[in-house]
């Protein structure tokens, strides 16, 4: 079962809770390639935002271990400097785990066996760093027996021999003196490399201390004539940060070469664009959970692989909290699925809002057959979810190309990215949208320039063999257009329109060049009413389409609480009504009322904000006693005296302190400081 | 040797020591001088042509005592000895070894030990230097420390004395010096007199601004490709006026990037390779300063400017909606005239910056678990820096360590005129 190997530290709710049967029992299988199809597809993303810097920082080791080899003028006046990549990859930290990984993998498959990455924090001292990177050059070669097994002789060798750049010396050159034949680990790498370089990767440069890492490279480049010494530095801000960290005498041993990566903005674009822009994917976000993810994405961390944590796990809650998510699958699997929907899910169906929007429309012997029969129910449902993959496929496309249309209007009326059309899209009906109806008198005006025009034009002909490479089937619907056989499919009509809008955009720019301007015109205006009505009839919104509620999740709330946790809020809903978390019925209040049974620590939390700045703790014992002994049914006088309640008390307060509510103060004896403002 | 030529005198008074290898020789000697001036290089020449049995040791790289042991028994005993040091060994566990060993092969000729980087012993236990400067006393043997070090002796002294060594100073290369090594390490396609008068006119250049060896060494050869282009083109080696014309362009180039090392030798080649044109594209290091950061990681950075260059009792009149006519002479204390930019960052406790945060920026944000987080990613980025322990979880303390510039960039980006708001610029 791959579900926890996937999931394996994501989520914070227990595996348990998941594995609960709503009432049509899961199909965990279906669940699971959904989750593998994009997690795979995010995996070859990735690998393929990276492939030109990963490809160029692979030339560049090969290129610096050769040119040790060469003997010529210039290289020998270089032979002392350690070549070095600094490599920037942008502030979010996160992502940078899995390029790195990827980076060490494709330099242990095709440049060298010895590779090791070194984090900031596992290297406080000049000691630690030397022995981690001890370890790992060394460990490359252990036997990958058993883990702990490596780890012992590791240990061994560290105790036995010190760490020092010289033991790795004498082992290279052992290692490298054995012939690589003999070795299976070496058999397949570099058979051009007589001498594979020594990779030091430095996840996180501006992380470490700078004297380490000054020591490091004075002791380094002692032995670069002996040992083929490289430097990887990962780099969050930007390159000048070495020169920040090291001193001249210091960079000057570096032969320094910069990488820049792709940014996260373009990163994420091409993330929404693979795994949300397309009928790939049956389960969709609506617009508020997109505009979540988003704004989590630009305002806190820029972490591309946090957003698709965020889509993961929109797609379990929803698969976890709708039932009817079993008909959110590929489409012979939802038909299948339809009929074999039980009486309790059908009643699901009828009480879906968008279902009973659609019923309103019907004739009333149809409404009739849909709420009284199972068998009409199926086969309206396998119906409509017909259509609605028909909407997505639609959908796409048109919004692409309304995209290309206004992302070069002056002012971006409909966004810059084509996430933001998404957005409003998403949101409701486009046409009713006063920006979309600007836009579109802007394009009435901006489309007499030629060059948009022949710019616009190329920018069709991208999207029309974009589509052509992502579905293969569409150049099988080209083919039957070409042939004009019509088809009834409302998918195949529109694929002939964009065809057609493309001949009819060509006809403009012709007519253009032979300056008759009024049948341009009258040609621009009818394109413009075209594109028009495509959008109207396949850019609606998706709450407009009936049983939409399958596909798409819905609950914004549930997201930004997992992903942008609030720990002060809770805290204080804590205090303030304890059953939001308790779920005593006796803690039941009504607003702004203490309960007399509530924990010692709401007691006080409550009448503490009743206060000023400064509390007076003997009032507030007297306050807290006065509550408590009224709950226990005791004389206040007694209990206000009793050592054991005010033993309590100065429990919850410290408690209170401790979660930083109040604290001790200088000014007045027995008096302590709010710290927070606002009363009840 | 260029290096051995031009050190006669010094090599000459440190061959002196060395020269009656069978007699017992002066403890420990002191060599000083500064980065580049020839100190390591003319021992070692000088140890390996006499063949004397030696221990060359790199302070820096002995980052235990242990180390520095070992690797002293390895070179004179081998590694039989090296193996015979207890695990953390203390200083007499070393001289007992020492000791245990030098009986078995007594010393026909002096030991030498080589002591690079020595100034790092100053940081070493505190009986390390002084016994190392009697050693000889200590394990009655025949052998002789010889400390390397940038700074002068006065420095070393341990406040309860110790034995005096033989001191050396190594003076710096004069311009003719320079030149004559810088001449040695030529091309082989060239003439010694040619390639000469190209150092010269190297050094007439970059000798005012840079007088390390190593640092000039590197220039030669990054500049070699316009050179070999001159070459090729140029009709008579001897020409040097044509050959000072021709470069002067590229030599005022490279002292900006090359020099400053912005830009990697390999690099520069590369870029000399392509045509003039293309050229302007490469930049140096420093000239990518751009930082993209997240929206409220970039409030919580002016947040974190402001509150490190303003006072913190002006903040009532930056960030008060109504707070009154505050003037600036109003709160202007006496001695506060100097500018908080010139005194640089002070720091500040976690609820100002919030605080600061919250007014700034321009929506209702909710104080979300990713804000702190951004706050500790900042420090991480190395953007801020934190002042207090990090064992202290309450009220930590924070300073803003970017500049004005990188701020301003900032700023603009998010349209925050933080001029208005920062106190000097009232």
């Amino acid at each position: 079962n791959l579900w926890p190997s996937i999931f394996q530290g994501c989520f914070v709710f227990k595996p348990s809770a998941k594995k609960k049967k709503t009432a049509l029992s899961l199909d965990f299988q279906q669940i699971n390639n959904h989750q593998q199809n994009m997690f795979c597809l995010c995996k070859a993303l990735q690998d393929e935002l990276n492939r030109n810097i990963l490809d160029s920082l692979l030339d560049f080791t090969r290129k610096c271990s050769s040119t040790r080899q060469h003997s010529d003028w210039a290289s020998q006046m270089r032979a002392s400097e350690i070549p070095t990549a600094a490599l920037v990859l942008g502030v979010n930290v996160p992502d940078h785990d899995m390029t790195f990984q990827s980076l060490s993998d494709l330099l242990q498959q095709s440049v060298t066996p010895h590779v090791a990455s070194v984090q900031a924090k596992e290297c406080g001292a000049l000691k630690h760093l030397m022995k981690r990177v001890l370890e790992r050059l060394m460990d490359t070669v252990v036997d990958d027996e058993d883990e702990e097994e490596a780890e012992q002789t590791s240990a061994q060798l560290n105790k036995s021999v010190h760490c020092s750049l010289s033991t790795l010396c004498a082992w290279y050159n052992a290692k490298t003196k054995v012939s690589p034949p003999g070795k299976k680990r070496c058999s397949h790498v570099g058979d051009d490399l007589q001498s594979p370089p020594l990779v030091i990767i430095f996840k996180d440069l501006e992380a470490f201390n700078p004297r380490v890492l000054q020591d490091f490279i004075l002791i380094c480049s002692r032995y670069i004539e002996r040992l083929p010494l490289m430097f990887i530095f990962g780099i969050a801000t930007s390159p000048s940060t070495i020169q920040h960290m090291l001193p001249h005498s210091v960079s000057s041993l570096l032969c320094i070469e910069l990488f820049q990566s792709l940014s996260c903005t373009q990163h994420l674009a091409t993330v929404i664009d693979k795994l949300i822009l397309t009928p790939q994917f049956p389960f969709k976000l609506n617009g508020k959970v997109m505009q979540v993810l988003i704004s989590i994405f630009l305002y806190h961390d820029f972490s591309v692989r946090n957003f698709i944590k965020g889509i993961q796990l929109a797609l379990l809650e929803h698969f976890h909290s709708q039932p009817l998510s079993v008909l959110c699958c590929k489409k012979k699997a939802a038909l299948l699925n339809v009929m074999h929907l039980g009486p309790q899910d059908l009643e699901r169906i009828r009480q879906l809002q968008s279902f009973k929007r659609y019923v309103e429309k019907q004739d009333p012997q149809e409404q009739v057959n849909l709420f009284t029969d199972d068998t009409h129910l199926k086969e309206v449902c396998q119906k409509l979810i017909k259509n609605l993959r028909q909407y997505h496929k639609n959908y796409y496309p048109i919004l692409r190309c309304l995209h290309t249309l206004t992302s070069s209007l002056p002012r971006y009326p409909l966004g810059k990215q084509i996430r933001e059309l998404h957005l409003i899209c998403l949101d409701k009906n486009i046409w009713e949208n006063e920006d979309y109806q600007s836009a579109m008198k802007l394009l009435k005006m901006l489309a007499k320039d030629q060059l948009i025009l022949e710019d616009m034009l190329s920018k069709f002909k991208q999207l029309d063999s974009k589509s052509d490479s992502s579905t293969p089937y569409f150049a099988f619907t080209l083919g039957y257009v070409e042939d004009s056989i019509t088809s009834p499919v409302k998918n195949l009509q529109k694929k002939t329109d964009l065809f057609q809008l493309q001949k009819t955009l060509l006809e403009m720019n012709e007519s253009r060049r032979s300056k008759k301007l009024s049948p341009f015109e009258a040609l621009r205006n009818e394109a413009l009413e075209f594109i028009d009505s495509l959008v109207k009839s396949h850019l609606s919104a998706p709450e407009s389409q009936t049983l939409n509620e399958v596909c798409y999740y819905t609950s914004s709330a549930t997201v930004r609480r997992h992903l942008n946790a609030t720990p002060r809020t809770s805290i204080q809903a804590a205090l303030n009504i304890p059953y939001y978390y308790l779920q005593n019925d006796r803690l039941k209040t009504e607003d702004g009322i203490v309960s007399n049974a509530a924990p010692d620590i709401c007691i006080v939390y409550k009448l503490h904000l009743e206060c000023g700045r400064l509390i007076n703790l003997y009032d507030w014992l007297e306050a807290y006693s006065t509550v408590v002994s009224a709950a226990e049914g005791n004389d206040p006088e007694l209990m206000f005296l009793s050592l054991f309640s005010s033993a309590r008390f100065i429990r919850a307060v410290s408690e209170l302190e401790f979660l930083g509510f109040i604290k001790s103060t200088k000014q007045k004896t027995d008096h302590v400081a709010r710290l927070t403002w606002g009363g009840c | 040797d260029p290096h051995l030529n031009i050190m006669y005198m010094y090599s000459h008074s440190i061959l002196s020591c060395l020269q009656r290898p069978h007699q017992y020789s002066y403890p420990s000697i002191f060599i000083y001088g500064h980065r580049s001036s020839g100190k390591s290089h003319v021992l070692h020449v000088l140890l390996k042509e006499l063949e004397l049995p030696h221990a060359p040791v790199s302070c820096v790289e002995c980052v235990s005592v242990a180390l520095l042991f070992e690797q002293v028994l390895l070179s004179f005993f081998g590694a039989d000895a090296a193996s015979l040091l207890p695990r953390s060994p203390s200083l007499s566990d070393f001289v007992r070894v020492y000791r245990n060993q030098c009986s078995q092969s007594p010393a026909e000729q002096t030991r030498y030990i080589v002591m690079e980087k020595a100034e790092l012993l100053r940081d070493a236990d505190a009986n390390l230097l002084p016994a190392l400067l009697r050693l000889q006393e200590l394990v009655e043997d025949n052998v002789t420390v010889i400390l390397l070090s940038e700074i002068v002796w006065d420095k070393f002294r341990p406040n309860t004395g110790c034995f005096e060594p033989l001191l050396l100073h190594f003076p710096d290369y004069s311009k003719g010096e320079l030149q004559h090594i810088l001449s040695h390490d030529r091309h082989p396609s060239y003439s010694a007199e040619f390639y000469s008068s190209y150092i010269n006119i190297l050094l007439g250049v970059f000798y005012s601004v840079c007088r390390d060896l190593r640092e000039l060494r590197h220039l030669p050869h990054a500049m070699n490709v316009a050179f070999t282009c001159f070459c090729v083109s140029s009709v008579k080696e001897t020409d040097t006026h044509k050959l000072w014309r021709n470069m002067e362009p590229h030599l005022k180039k490279a002292m900006q990037t090359v020099y400053l090392r912005e830009v990697s030798s390999l690099q520069w080649e590369k870029m000399q390779q392509m045509e003039e044109k293309e050229s302007g594209a490469l930049r140096g290091l420093s000239a990518h300063t751009h930082v993209e950061l997240p929206y409220y990681s970039k409030f919580l950075l002016i947040a974190a400017y402001l509150a490190s260059y303003n006072p913190a009792r002006t903040d009532k009149r930056f960030f008060l909606k109504h707070h009154g006519k505050i003037r600036k002479t109003n709160f202007l204390k006496k001695n506060e005239k100097t500018s908080n930019h010139l005194l640089g960052p002070k720091p500040f406790p976690l609820d100002r910056l919030l605080a600061i945060f919250y007014s700034v920026v321009d929506s209702r944000v909710a104080p979300t678990a990713s804000i702190f987080s951004q706050i500790s990613s900042l420090v991480t980025l190395q953007l801020l820096t934190q002042v207090s322990h990090d064992d202290q979880l309450d009220a930590p303390k924070y300073k803003c360590a970017v500049s004005m510039d990188f701020i301003c960039a900032i700023s603009r980006t998010v349209n925050f005129e933080i001029v208005n708001y920062l106190y000097d610029f009232l």
